[in-house]
């Protein structure tokens, strides 16, 4: 289990529980966090669960797959943060991440 | 003006798992199909998204990427000799007083069928728009999201905006003839094929072309016309001149010209019976992910049932008065003489 916070584009804040083994998208779905769109369903294949980690998330969670920096190429304003959330696996080690939400994920 | 009219029983709009298989269902019963994508292969989603990654629920078929299964549909539709139309989209719709429909593609194709199958899964794939501000501003004049003629970027400044095969095709095509070239990515790496990456860096090497690395931020012009854009690279911003700009950033799937045949809907989906998973207007009807019913499951099985239903109710529009013979693969004689196995 583990504590994720997610910070939609305008501020608001959504705290919910993630189950080990989901992804941080199937979590923003389940618990209908807005702006998490995921067009492919977690196929890494859309680039549409867009997220920005914050505080020092980006070295806890280490390196993106070079799959998932592949598909980066199709999300808008990636910045060193930014991580495709279907490819954030759940587990007790990233309770409390707190990740925010881009204005659009085109 | 369409340049082409074809006279057929069925036009299928989409060429996804639900589409092909449509034909199979529909091609048992007698019935001729003509089949229109917007892209260039079919498959759908399971081609455009996850061609290489596996699909475990499709029944009998423990494993099987979406590749794999749009090959094994193909295969199963060739015995009916299906039509395919790719690269275009069916644009208009219409019913005309005799009961039929008149259909035309952004191709200049016009059909002419009894029977119209919305297969179109999430809408059509279309190319994304990077949400740069006033980029509304450019497009079709200086912004533009892929090639249709060459010779309208000859002698422009281009600006190439992207790292896939789309973007390093064009910037290797493009760039003799183009007045000066421009590629701009956020990295410096690029997922298109090796070949055309090596080309593109010859050329830079040449002084040939400029590859920046970073990201558009802000576009400059007047009246639609792109003077340049401002780029964030990891030194900071810096500017970019160009007056046509080619962002290539994958496809994204939009309902497009469905919502505007008339058709009932609801939350860009197609409400449909679950009996004959016919639309409000008869004669039309939705399988797959496209439509709605209570209880519906995107699933690829589900699409697959909706076919063989739908094609019932197609037979009976095609052929009224007609008796419909139920038969199965496995022992009709008549059955096995259309797929060729006889």
């Amino acid at each position: 289990m583990a504590k994720i916070t997610f910070i939609e584009h305008s501020g608001k804040e959504h705290v919910v529980d993630g189950e080990n083994g989901m992804s941080v998208m199937e979590t923003a779905v389940k618990n209908m966090v807005p702006g998490i769109d995921a067009d492919c369903g977690g196929a890494c294949a859309c680039a549409t669960c867009h997220v920005y980690l914050q505080g020092d998330w980006a070295e806890k969670l280490g390196e993106r797959s070079e799959m998932e920096e592949d598909m980066l190429d199709f999300a808008f304003e990636v910045q060193d943060s930014s991580r495709l959330s279907c490819q954030i696996r759940v587990s007790d080690d990233i309770d409390g991440l707190v990740v925010k939400v881009p204005e659009k994920q085109f | 003006m369409a340049s082409q009219t074809i006279e057929t029983d069925v036009v299928i709009v989409g060429a996804g798992p639900c589409g092909l298989f449509a034909i199979f269902e529909l091609g048992l019963l007698d019935i001729k199909c003509h089949v229109v994508d917007i892209l260039d292969k079919p498959g759908g989603q399971c081609a455009e998204l996850y061609p290489e990654k596996p699909i475990y629920d499709i029944p009998g078929l423990p494993i099987v990427t979406g590749q794999e299964l749009t090959g094994r549909l193909m295969e199963q539709a060739a015995p009916f000799n299906p039509q395919y139309h790719y690269n275009q989209m069916v644009t208009s719709l219409r019913k005309l007083e005799n009961g039929t429909f008149e259909l035309e593609t952004d191709d200049d194709i016009r059909f002419k069928c009894k029977v119209v199958v919305v297969a179109a899964g999430g809408g059509s794939f279309q190319p994304k728009k990077p949400p740069m501000p006033s980029i509304d501003d450019y497009e079709g004049t200086s912004v533009f999201y892929s090639v249709k003629r060459m010779e309208d970027f000859r002698d422009k400044d281009i600006l190439i905006v992207g790292g896939g095969d789309s973007a390093l095709d064009w910037v290797n095509n493009l760039q003799p003839i183009a007045k000066s070239m421009t590629l701009l990515h956020r990295r410096d790496d690029f997922r298109a094929a090796p070949d055309s990456v090596n080309k593109m860096r010859e050329l830079v090497a040449a002084g040939k072309m400029n590859l920046h690395i970073g990201q558009v931020t802000n576009l400059h012009g007047s009246d639609g016309v792109l003077s340049g854009a401002t780029v964030k690279g990891k030194e900071g911003e810096f500017e970019v001149s160009c007056n046509t700009m080619l962002p290539f950033f994958g496809l994204t799937m939009k309902l497009g010209p469905v919502a505007e045949w008339g058709l009932n809907l609801e939350e860009n989906l197609v409400p449909v019976d679950t009996e004959k998973f016919a639309t409000s207007e008869r004669g039309i009807f939705a399988i797959g992910d496209i439509n709605t019913y209570p209880g519906k499951l995107k699933l690829i099985l589900s699409g697959f049932h909706e076919a063989a239903l739908m094609s019932q109710e197609a037979f009976r529009i095609i052929n009224p008065g007609q008796r419909l013979l139920f038969q199965y693969t496995t022992s009709s004689s008549s059955l096995q003489k259309k797929l060729g196995v006889a």
